[in-house]
């Protein structure tokens, strides 16, 4: 039997401003079949999409429906021409119910009856195999669940091509099983699916044919029995885009950051973090790779002092050797002690020891910057709060993969933003408003922060220029340690590079640097050494100059640390 | 036993304010608007149906003709604060909150010019039988219960059924939880705001024509409306947001509010000066311990809308 063409795409192009998203894109979807759009992160698949479902107007080209040309300009024109899209992110009323949630916005004639509702949309998940019950109240799901609420809220409205997409990223494997095996069902019902996603196995699995999309442009279509992985590789990648990151080699390496024998329990009392031990050395970029939610984030929450470890030790080497002592963050009294203990000593190497002198003289003495530490400070974060920690003298900068939950404060603006770093200090009670504005404009300009002013709300701005707002911060703060969880999440490739030279920067100046990264190749190109994780456990240390990804794919999901590899 | 169903009855005819007030509150809370203008609404309302009264109060028009000029002129007036409040902050995006009490000290003050400068023979002494009936020729307590009073308890119902048992009403709950997809299935998020905050401060203003010119028939009664218009904010909560529950709520509002003169009549307990403002912070003392019960229980249902006080604006991540 033929198969009829369901939905045409011809010389689709779309640009946001001087990027070019989309470049003539030709592309067939056929009746009954499931056809999985292949890229890799930022090459346009979702702009394509977007452009289907109504959300982006193409600025060339044509869409056609059953062999006529339509215009869609919005989701409401998409729906009507029988196209709907399920986003990565839900858009569901938590306090509905799921038929309401299914039903909400839709104009229909007649009584609404929640009994009949109800009804129908169990009719609908029973006829594709979904397990729902439409009076559950979507707060009381699963991720899975409300995908499948999100589904059948586009099947009820009588979708015919449905656009998916990365609908497996939040998924777990069982329950991926279960939405191919609806989605071949779907498909049986001579729907048309398109799903977009980067991983290959799954395409290999479920899709009749593949369009490959790169850097906006269609590679290819084929059929996906006829393909292989190696070959699907080849032509999502193409020539290996070569990062641009240019990696010296770590200088004076010196530990600066030591955990030991760590273990973190969460509210639930279930082990997230278990027998962690590892060093981070100064002037070098330390990454952790794994899977998401392997420990990763909460590793760099129990360092930051804002999870309270069970037990073990972060020790904190504070360079100090050499250096002149003050009274910035110590008293008196903790001076005298040090010294009695033999801690300091003068210019000249000789012992310091303020035995028999007044408090008047040993002022003068250790303010005239003649009295030096013998060896750097050791001091044990484990138990401290982040005041504490900052209280001690200690430049720990954390920036938290929740950027405007927990690094920034989303309605305030840059300076107030800088101010959260800072409050603490001016005089007499009053904040200083002045510096941190300088240091708000110093950032915009250093790190082209595109923003209408320093007054503007962060919360107003795009994610990459948010996220050069939060790392800028961080960095004017003169760390010693700088731990950064996922900061090029949802960045452009521009941004993303942006902060990688940051990163960069920060480790040639002699700082620890921790990245928690999902992109394997950044990792491999940016680190110096990588620490994976699996399950709250480090399985092994890896030289990211010599490894290979698949060496760490192994160990990603590795559930027993290897001793031989322990300290590789 | 006389006095105490009387007392009863004259709590439930003194609800209605609340029913009436908390309604309007109600569907404009709804709609993710919180308009702390429902007091000063209140008397605006009050206010223009007492000058509209006025203007036909001893005409030979038919009295279903008078009533009805009345509660248009109510209606005009809370009808134009509404409007003022959802073009701040529907469409301006003011902050709410400080409109609101913006809105509230302009409507008490308006309202008390316009009330004041009115002859009360012309809107109260002729008009207030007309209000009260079919109980006009009563003298007991259910000589309160006049049209208006049972207006409001239709209007609660019906809100109510509106609300929870419509598409409309689904999709109103829909824009005052998550506007964000309310506008992505397809709802005019604006229309709907625009909507129900014109239609609940509508409501609200009937309840203060209801207070001066019915039940407490009255010059005086104007200076009181205010305060019953708070009582009525601190109702929505102790209703938790269903406008059928009001008119259960203001009875025992009312209850809580006026026993004070009623503990005079027995015996053995002696009301004093001094105890009587103690008696009339009842409803308030109720209304934070439900709040602590409906927050320590913390079912979804029972907490105020999702994005109450927050402005949409479509663009904006």
């Amino acid at each position: 039997m033929e198969k009829q063409i369901a939905l045409q795409l011809r010389g689709i192009t779309k640009r946001f401003g001087p990027v070019l998203a989309n470049k003539h894109v030709d592309l067939d979807v056929y009746r009954g079949e499931i056809l999985a759009v292949l890229g890799e992160n930022g090459c346009g698949k979702t702009t394509l999409m977007n452009m289907i479902s109504g959300i982006y107007y193409p600025d060339e080209g044509q869409i056609l429906i059953d062999g006529k040309e339509v215009v869609i300009r919005s989701p409401k024109d998409a729906f009507d021409h029988r196209i709907g899209m399920i986003h990565q992110h839900f858009k569901l009323v938590d306090l509905f119910s799921a038929a309401e949630n299914i039903v909400l916005g839709l104009e229909k004639k007649g009584r609404y009856n929640l009994k009949e509702i109800n009804a129908e949309v169990a009719k609908i998940a029973e006829r594709y195999g979904f397990h729902l019950d439409p009076a559950k109240k979507i707060y009381d799901m699963s991720v899975s669940e409300k995908q499948t609420v999100e589904i059948i809220k586009v099947l009820y409205r009588g979708a015919d091509i449905l656009i998916l997409d990365e609908p497996t990223a939040v998924l777990t494997p069982q329950e991926i099983t279960r939405l191919f095996d609806v989605l071949r069902r779907m498909k049986e019902d001579g729907k048309s699916i398109i799903i977009i996603t980067h991983k290959l196995n799954e395409v290999l699995e479920v899709s009749d044919r593949v369009a490959i999309l790169r850097r906006g442009e269609h590679i290819a279509t084929v059929n996906t029995d006829e393909t292989n992985e190696a070959e699907l590789t080849e032509m999502m990648v193409g020539r290996k885009i070569s990062l641009n990151i240019s990696r010296s080699a770590p200088v004076n390496a010196v530990p600066r950051l030591e955990v030991k024998d760590l273990n973190l329990f969460d509210k639930e009392g279930i082990q997230v973090l278990k027998d962690i031990t590892f060093t981070a050395n100064g002037g070098e970029i330390l990454g952790i790779a794994g899977i998401a939610g392997s420990g990763q984030r909460q590793l760099l929450e129990a360092i930051a002092g804002l999870q309270p470890a069970a037990d073990g030790s972060v020790l904190f080497y504070n360079p100090k050797k050499d250096r002149p002592v003050t009274f910035y963050h110590k008293s008196l009294k903790k001076v005298k002690e040090m010294a009695a203990q033999g801690a300091f000593h003068d210019r000249n190497l000789n012992d310091v020891s303020f035995r028999g002198m007044r408090d008047k003289a040993i002022r003068k003495w250790v303010e005239s910057g003649d009295v030096l530490f013998r060896e750097d400070e050791e001091m044990n974060l484990r138990g401290k709060d982040p005041l504490e920690i900052r209280q001690l003298g200690i430049h720990l900068s954390f920036v938290p993969e929740d950027r405007l939950g927990m690094g920034l404060v989303g309605s305030m603006d840059i300076t107030d933003n800088m101010m959260l770093r800072s409050y603490r200090k001016g005089h007499a009670g009053f904040l200083d408003r002045k510096k941190p504005k300088e240091q708000a404009e110093e950032i915009i300009r250093e790190l082209q922060v595109v923003t209408p002013g320093v007054s503007t709300p962060v919360r107003r701005l795009s994610g990459g220029n948010v996220q050069k707002v939060l790392v800028g911060r961080e960095i004017a703060y003169a760390p010693k340690v700088l731990m950064a969880a996922y900061p090029v999440r949802g960045l452009d490739i521009g941004a993303s590079y942006t902060i990688y030279r940051l990163l960069n920067r920060q480790k040639e100046s002699g700082v620890a640097v921790m990245f928690v990264g999902e992109d394997l190749d950044v990792l491999l190109e940016l680190c110096d050494r990588i620490m994976v994780m699996n399950g709250g456990r480090i399985t092994g240390f890896v030289d990211a100059r010599t490894t290979t990804k698949e060496e760490i794919g192994l160990l990603m999901v590795r559930t027993e640390q290897r001793e031989e590899e322990a300290h590789e | 036993m006389n006095i105490w169903l009387n007392f009863l009855l004259d709590s439930l005819a003194f609800g209605a304010v609340f029913v009436y007030g908390s309604t309007g509150e109600i569907l404009t809370e709804k709609a993710g608007h919180l308009n702390l203008g429902i007091p000063g609404i209140m008397c605006m309302g009050g206010a223009g149906g007492c000058l509209f009264l006025s203007m036909v109060g001893q005409s030979s028009l038919p009295p279903f003709l008078i009533v009805l000029v009345g509660i248009f002129g109510s209606l005009l007036f809370s009808l134009l604060c509404g409007f003022i409040y959802s073009t701040l902050t529907i469409t301006l995006r003011a902050n709410q909150n400080v409109t609101g009490l913006a809105l509230t000290t302009f409507g008490v003050g308006l309202a008390r010019v316009i009330v004041n400068k009115l002859d009360p023979v012309k809107y109260l002494t002729s008009t207030k039988s007309l209000f009260r009936w079919p109980f006009a020729d009563r003298t007991d307590s259910i000589q309160y219960m006049g049209v208006l009073f049972f207006l409001a308890i239709i209007i609660a119902l019906v809100s109510g059924w509106v609300l929870f048992r419509t598409r409309i009403g689904l999709h109103l709950r829909a824009v005052g939880e998550n506007p964000a997809t309310a506008d992505a299935v397809g709802i005019n998020v604006t229309r709907y705001k625009y909507v129900a905050t014109c239609i609940g401060s509508c409501i609200a203003g009937l309840g203060g024509l209801y207070y001066i010119v019915d039940y407490m028939g009255s010059q005086e009664a104007y200076l009181s409306v205010e305060a019953l218009g708070w009582l009525s904010i601190a109702l929505v909560i102790f209703v938790l947001w269903r406008p059928h529950m009001t008119i259960l709520g203001a009875t025992v509002f009312g209850v809580l509010y006026s026993v004070g003169s009623y503990l005079t009549n027995v015996s053995w307990i002696k009301v004093t000066m001094a105890t009587t403002p103690l008696l009339k912070m009842l409803p308030y003392v109720v209304t934070i311990i439900v709040l602590i019960v409906s927050s320590i229980r913390n079912k979804k249902e029972n907490q105020p809308p999702a994005s109450l006080g927050l402005s949409y604006f479509r663009e904006e991540r």
